[in-house]
């Protein structure tokens, strides 16, 4: 009898972890009883990317009109979908609310749009404000929602109760990204802790979720030398320890607790995704210092504005390493994906992998010069499945007019 | 070596650590493994399975073996 092929024996830590800290999979002790994650579709809307955070439980939080009809798309029930930002269309609204789905109030101006609406359309839409704060961190992303140091979100919930049209059952924050400190979350939930206490106390409203928006860190590089390294960033655990410790003190009666509500973005999906590429050519600059110029840049890898991303050489390397700088192919001077990164000598041909670009970049990249490259998914048995076609010229002429003056050509 | 008494595995190389939260997929070779090593069959026993089964030197799986180990204690899965 003939033997099977060997392989060698492996296990991979699965993301999929990082939702579980929160006590996701309630089989399962869970670090506080009613946890749900909504799936921030900004982070990565390519379709299979979200039905799989849908499979695995994720609600889905979106912030524009088109977001929102991509979430139903892929079977988000209206009641399921988080709608927040700062722009919200009337026929937008009136959807949302026809949905019932949880709107997040982003300002006065919404505020008041939502009551005309509701009272027009003869229903108690379900809402939420968005809060910002100080939780003692830099910069303060106080542009979205109302702020709470100098009494606009209370001034905004007395406006809820007191129209009698929206039915207030939330407090929504994003502190903001890349959060480093986990005593801000602590912060955070404080502060909205105390919005909710006085819901209840002075106005008999049980607020039933508290969400604490998105921002944990990936495991990617900050740009800049000062960056605190990767492996010196808090993990999940202890964020996920920090939120839900703060919510069990904050005054909620024990079998009142909110519903915890997470939109986590780049810590779930960042490391999921991998850029594969070639070298275009290598030359010297004039001082000497070598160059590599790729077939990526940042008209595909926008994230390479914030992170050194890490990249890979994909074929046997000597060890002989380089100071090199990495350029795409864009001839446009922004195109720099590394400044200095360590690399072994490449030719033209070799290829590379970038690493950790699952966030992000699928939404964020431009066609700007090249065309946007095809987006594949590798299934848990490692299937390999198309999830997004190449652009080609046919896809950008789609959107383009001729003026009939300009028709002959 | 035992894998931890609380570890969840399922036949499809699923793990899952219900204290920490954390799961591992494993390839189908180490699910295969693991399900010996839960039948409780000795490092030996094991060996000899995978050497009569693949097409596979036996000093290659004896340095499998030390590797995966490795890779287990780091994820903390097993018994200390
Ligand atoms: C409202 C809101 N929620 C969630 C997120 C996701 O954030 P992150 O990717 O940092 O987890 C964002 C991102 O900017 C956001 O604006």
């Amino acid at each position: 009898m003939s033997k099977l092929r060997y392989e060698s024996p492996a296990i991979r830590k699965l993301n999929a972890g990082g939702m579980n800290k929160f006590g996701t999979r309630t089989e399962y002790e869970p670090v506080y009883p009613k946890v749900q994650f909504a799936w921030s579709y900004k982070t990565n809307y390519l379709d299979a990317v979200c039905r799989i955070f849908h499979q695995e439980g994720s609600w889905a939080e979106v912030v524009s009109g088109f977001e929102y009809e991509k979430a139903l798309g892929n079977g988000v029930p209206g009641h399921r979908i988080l709608f927040n930002g700062p722009e919200k269309t009337e026929a937008e609204l009136r959807r949302a609310v026809e949905l019932d789905s949880l709107i997040h109030i982003d300002h006065f101006d919404e505020l008041y749009q939502l009551t005309d609406i509701a009272a027009g359309m003869g229903r108690k839409p379900r809402v939420a404000i968005r809060v910002n704060m100080d939780t003692g961190t830099y910069p303060l992303w106080d542009r979205f929602g109302f702020n709470y140091e100098n009494g606009q979100a209370m001034e905004a919930l007395t406006r809820i109760v007191s129209s009698g049209r929206l039915e207030l059952i939330g407090l929504h924050c994003h502190i903001g990204t890349y959060m480093m400190s986990v005593e801000a979350y602590r912060k955070a939930i404080q502060k909205l802790g105390s919005l909710a206490v006085h819901s209840r106390d002075a106005w008999g409203i049980d607020i039933r979720y508290i969400d604490i928006g998105g921002g944990f860190p990936s495991g990617n590089q900050l740009r800049g030398a000062h960056a605190t390294p990767t492996d010196a960033l808090p993990s999940i655990d202890e964020y996920a320890e920090a939120i839900t410790d703060e919510l069990q003190r904050t005054g909620f009666a024990p079998d009142a607790l909110p519903l915890l509500m997470l939109e986590t973005g780049r810590a779930l999906i960042d490391e999921a995704g991998y850029l594969l590429g070639s070298v275009l050519a290598t030359k010297r600059l004039s001082d000497g210092r070598r160059a590599n110029i790729m077939d990526f840049g940042v008209n595909i890898l926008f994230t390479s504005f914030w992170y050194e991303h890490r990249i890979s050489p994909a074929q046997p390397f000597s060890h002989h390493t380089e100071d090199v700088t990495i350029y795409g192919p864009l001839c446009m001077n922004i195109d720099m994906v590394r400044q200095h990164a360590s690399l072994p000598l490449l030719n033209k041909g070799d290829r590379v992998v970038v690493h950790n670009v699952g966030a992000y970049n699928m939404t964020q990249w431009m066609q700007f010069i090249q065309m946007r490259p095809r987006v594949v998914l590798i299934d848990e048995q490692g299937a390999v499945h198309l999830i997004r076609e190449a652009e080609d010229l046919a896809f950008i002429k789609l959107q383009e007019r001729i003026p009939p003056h300009l028709a002959d050509a | 070596m035992q894998l931890r008494k609380n570890i969840a595995t399922s036949e499809d190389g699923f793990l899952f650590n219900p204290s920490t939260g954390d799961s591992w997929s494993a390839n189908s070779m180490a699910a295969e493994w693991f399900a010996w090593l839960k039948e409780g069959r000795s490092r030996e026993e094991i060996m000899d399975l995978i050497t009569e089964k693949y097409e596979v030197e036996r000093s290659r799986v004896e340095l499998d073996w030390e590797d995966l180990m490795k890779q287990l204690q780091e994820a903390r899965l097993l018994q200390s």
